[in-house]
């Protein structure tokens, strides 16, 4: 299978993610959207790597795993915290400095 | 190849599908992990076996289990609401990333066409080789050319630790009750110095979500466990009380003027 059906699939997953982002107003499934971007971005490095014939793509990949591994856990620490004091996961309800 | 290609990438793309629009967030992470259980089976074709396996355990094992964890914690039934709070913005968010996705199947189709690279991409049978495998290799770059990158990643996951517990810790604003206290409470208050009436004490029905029925016929809220009450189902008496009433009654008229009285 050719590279550009693969940075094609990258692509269609990655806009998904970026729906999800825009249009989802419960934070834990926007953050699920933002990790469905990040694996998309991997898929492309392992493309790349292939397509060039080294491994620096796929060390770039586990990097940016660790990356969003560490982005999760203080990202859903927040939204519990978020929850604990105004008893919602909806964005819409932390608006304090909104205005 | 090609077979597990397009298997795959439809699987993929319907579990992104299923997380973006399905309207519980239970069922948004279960699809999320099809998604990415058909990436880690996608890695492995592209003989990055190594990222393939961590893909399966790091993400569909230990991310998507702690997001479930958080959704239970959160309460798995704190819907989307779906009223659109600023006017347009669905079909704004909709048509600017169906732009994005134009821009960016275009950007890569006009630039693999013109690409030998394309039509046969270099492989990485002869780089997996060279070390005697994909892990070695990989192993080779993080310990020899990015070693201070990975040395970096070290503080990384230590301060994310750090935050996490910072984020998750709760002061207590004064100490838990112990048993010893409970029970001091309990006996120097005189309407709970015999306990609490027990539930399901009743002629024609036994069960916990019963109410006990108090000397004049009431019935007495305080039997029923406060869970019941707040799922709202707890059994009526009403019926009941009525029925043995009337069977009084019938059996002995002077006690209806002994309740007037």
């Amino acid at each position: 299978m050719n590279p550009s059906a693969y940075l094609a699939l990258a692509a269609v997953l990655f806009c998904l993610g970026a729906t999800g982002v825009l249009l989802r107003r419960n934070a834990i499934v926007m953050f699920m959207s933002v990790e469905l971007m990040l694996n998309a971005a991997n898929l492309a490095l392992v493309t790349a790597s292939r397509m060039h014939g080294n491994l620096d793509g796929q060390v770039f990949a586990f990097f940016s795993m660790v990356v969003a591994a560490a982005e999760v856990v203080v990202g859903l620490a927040i939204i519990v915290q978020i929850f604990r004091s105004r008893r919602s996961a909806s964005i819409d309800d932390a608006s304090l400095l909104k205005f | 190849m090609t077979a597990v290609f397009w298997i795959c990438a439809l699987l993929s793309v319907a579990g992104a599908f299923g997380m973006v629009f399905s309207r519980k967030a239970v069922h948004s992470a279960l699809w999320l992990a099809l998604t990415m259980v058909n990436l880690a089976v996608l890695y492995v074709s592209q003989q990055a076996e190594f990222l393939g396996i961590v893909q399966v355990v790091v993400y569909t094992g230990a991310v998507m289990m702690l997001f479930l964890f958080v959704l239970m914690i959160v309460g798995v039934d704190s819907s989307d609401s779906l009223v659109e709070t600023i006017r347009g913005h669905r079909g704004a968010s909709i048509a600017a990333v169906s732009a994005l996705l134009v821009l960016v199947v275009t950007m890569v189709s006009q630039g693999m066409q013109t690409m030998a690279i394309n039509r046969d991409p270099v492989g990485l049978a002869r780089a997996n080789s060279d070390e005697g495998g994909n892990v070695q290799g990989i192993a080779k770059l993080l310990f020899g050319r990015y070693v201070f990158a990975f040395e970096v990643t070290s503080a990384l996951l230590i301060t994310a630790v750090l935050g996490a517990m910072v984020l998750a810790h709760r002061d207590r604003i004064r100490a838990l009750p112990g048993q010893e206290e409970l029970s001091r409470q309990r006996l120097m208050n005189p309407a709970t110095a015999a306990g609490l009436p027990a539930p399901g004490v009743y002629a024609r029905h036994n069960a916990v979500d019963t109410p006990a029925l108090l000397p004049d016929g009431s019935v007495a809220e305080n039997s029923l466990p406060g869970a019941l009450q707040l799922r709202g189902v707890a059994h009526d008496v009403r019926e009941e009380v009525a029925v043995t009433r009337a069977a009084e009654l019938a059996a002995d008229p002077t006690q209806a003027q002994e309740d007037e009285s």
